[in-house]
């Protein structure tokens, strides 16, 4: 990475994350502690103007990885640089100023913002603590409104008054009040309507548009994902199984667990022949992560003897196209990959 | 028990009267100098032991000559301000200790904990007979003994409250916005778990009332020549066989006050705890809109 130019470097780079949880909190007993494993060794870039989705089922970590992007939780090992800096063991101050540059969306609009207080006042606030003078964040709000097409009045209103649609406008409002490089949505439409998802989601492409506004956007909707987003990593059990741009990802599918969501989808034509593949069992726990490929137990391309030993790596099958996966779809004839350190992202 | 209340409003009947007798016992205790008609220290040793409602004491003088009414009065005020300053105790130390521990944990939280553990398992009056024995007897002691026998529960409460706030999206997306733990802490969460908590520090006004007359009754409390019920309840007491009304009226006043306080915080609880509240009935409503005007309403369209 260190030959590219200045230019050409990904804004947000994520390398090896990992994230455990401790179940058991007996500080004596350290030894014997089970982990959840949230995310394990997670890698990705995340470019300047684009919108990166993550995508995957619920309890696979997707989530989390969007937090420890945001420094919101300590992250266990690997390193995340922000634009050019290393933020990984960053001091209370810096990460004070790194907050105006990242904001976030939530998944529950009308949970995100303080019952006992005011649409104007949650709006405001960050301005003030963030010491931004009133003449100036007061002509903030004023276009963000505009922009997010809610009359003013809505602002004197207690977020009980409002509904999902217009609230999760409003707190896409406060996430750009300081004017973010970067915006993390969990599952900012998950929560919505149908009909008012699109609205949320053409804000988003609108944003991309207009002011090249960096969003990670996490969701476990194929179709909302395939909308919005540039590039997609989906994820299974805290590790990416496939990476790409949608076309790359949707277009050309390599990993099973990938065709598996993609063929889940429900029919666009009534007429059109579709084939279901079923997951069989559920999602495996995350507690004791056995070696080998995490889909193994419900893959149908399962090899016994490679797949059950050795985890395959991510490994870019060209263009920008990873995957892991020992043998991947449409490559299924061939002999298996071994994976190779050099093209692996690192 | 708790009386359901039907009609949504604060103002039940039960409210009204309560609400308005303690507003009457305040202005009362408040304005004591101007309203009572003799000086509460004053003696006249030709008047003792006068009974009730005789010429000039309506409520009789004690063993000195001093005319009950004033007296009364004039302790109300000692007795209601040193309740109120119990409970100001409370929420100033019990409430800020409760948020921070329930916001940082740690070892500071365990603690405290252990502390207000010890404190809770003691009796309340025992600890307040162990304060008064190291730092002796008088008004100040007992208050603060009483007050610090209240702040467990207090921080206790506080902190399982902020605890399952903590995991609220609202605070996440505060922390995200990178406010400082203080002012989510206490713009954010503070006014949210606020309002349970409001009814349980009426409720504690009632108790500290009865608590600081246990406390001046037992010659450990307020000090002579200050007086408060307590006090008086003591000269009854000691006085029975004279004049019961100076034993009755004080005993008769604490208990209208606490109980007044305890249904007035009733009523308050239960009008800050939606779930207790009912919607009006739809009987109304069907009288005003029935069937049979609907339809004759619309015929004539």
């Amino acid at each position: 990475m260190s030959d590219m130019s200045k230019n050409d470097r990904p804004f947000i780079s994520v390398r090896h994350l990992k994230k455990y949880f401790c179940l058991d909190n007996y500080k004596l007993a350290k030894a014997k502690a089970r982990y959840i494993h949230a995310v394990d060794d997670v890698s990705f870039d995340i470019n300047k103007g684009e919108i990166f989705g993550i995508i995957g089922e619920s309890g696979s970590g997707k989530s989390t990885i969007g937090r420890c992007v945001l420094k919101l939780i300590d992250i266990d090992s690997g390193e995340i640089f922000f634009d050019g800096e290393n933020i990984t063991d960053i001091g209370k101050k810096e990460q004070k100023a790194l907050r105006t540059r990242m904001q976030m969306v939530f998944q529950n609009p009308l949970a995100s913002f303080n019952p006992k207080k005011t649409i104007r006042f949650s709006l405001e606030e960050s301005a003030r603590v963030h010491k931004i003078k009133p003449e100036e964040y007061k002509a903030r709000i004023k276009t963000l409104m505009e922009y997010i097409a809610l009359p003013e009045d809505l602002l004197t209103r207690y977020p009980k008054d409002l509904s999902g649609g217009q609230l999760q406008r409003l707190a896409i409002a406060r996430a750009l009040m300081l004017s973010p490089d970067f915006i993390l949505a969990d599952e900012p439409v998950s929560a919505l309507d149908v009909s008012v998802q699109a609205q949320i989601l053409n804000l988003m492409l609108d944003l991309k548009e207009d002011y090249g506004q960096t969003i990670l956007f996490i969701s476990h909707d194929l179709n909302v994902v395939r909308h919005v987003c540039d590039r997609i990593a989906v994820v299974y059990l805290g590790a990416i199984m496939e990476m790409g741009t949608i076309e790359q990802v949707y277009s050309n599918v390599m990993h099973p667990y990938t065709e598996a969501l993609i063929s889940a989808k429900p029919k666009e034509h009534p007429l059109e022949k579709k084939e279901h593949i079923l997951l069989e069992g559920d999602i495996p726990n995350a507690i004791d992560i056995k070696e080998g490929c995490r889909f193994a137990g419900r893959c149908k391309y399962f090899k016994e003897g490679l797949c059950d030993n050795r985890t395959p790596k991510l490994k870019d099958i060209g263009g920008g196209h990873y995957v892991a996966c020992h043998f991947p779809i449409g490559k299924t004839q061939q002999s298996p990959q071994n994976g190779s350190a050099d093209n692996a992202i690192n | 028990m708790k009386r359901k209340n039907k009609t949504g409003t604060f103002f039940t009947p039960v409210v009204i009267v309560t609400g308005l007798f303690l507003v009457l016992i305040v202005i009362v205790s408040l304005f004591s100098d101007v309203i009572a008609p003799y000086d509460p220290l004053e003696t006249n040793v030709t008047d003792i032991y006068e009974p009730a409602f005789s010429e000039g004491h309506i409520f009789g003088t004690d063993g000195l000559g001093r005319d009950l009414f004033s007296r009364l009065i004039c302790s109300a005020k000692t007795s209601i301000l040193n309740a109120i300053l119990i409970v100001a105790i409370e929420v100033v130390i019990g409430v800020p200790l409760g948020l921070i521990c329930g916001w940082y944990r740690g070892p500071l939280d365990s603690i405290v904990m252990r502390i207000w553990d010890v404190i809770s398992a003691i009796p309340p009056l025992l600890l307040s007979f162990i304060l008064i024995a190291v730092f002796g007897k008088g008004m100040m002691t007992g208050i603060a003994a009483i007050g610090i026998s209240y702040i467990p529960l207090t921080t206790k409460t506080a902190r399982s409250m902020i605890m399952t706030e903590k995991k609220a999206v609202y605070v996440e997306a505060a922390r995200s916005m990178g406010f400082s733990d203080a002012r989510i802490i206490f713009v954010h969460i503070l006014p949210n778990i606020i309002t349970p908590m409001i009814s349980q520090f009426t409720l504690d006004i009632g108790t500290a009332i009865t608590s600081m007359a246990t406390l001046s009754f037992l010659g450990l409390g307020v000090q002579a020549p200050d007086a408060d019920w307590g006090t008086l309840l003591r000269d009854g007491m000691a006085n029975l066989y004279n004049s019961t009304t100076l034993l009755f009226v004080p005993a008769i006043c604490v208990i209208a006050v606490t109980v007044s306080i305890n249904l007035f915080s009733d009523g308050v609880q239960n009008y800050l705890d939606p779930s207790s509240r009912k919607l009006p009935s739809f009987k109304k409503y069907d009288k005003k809109h029935s069937l049979k005007k609907l339809a004759a309403s619309s015929e004539e369209a």
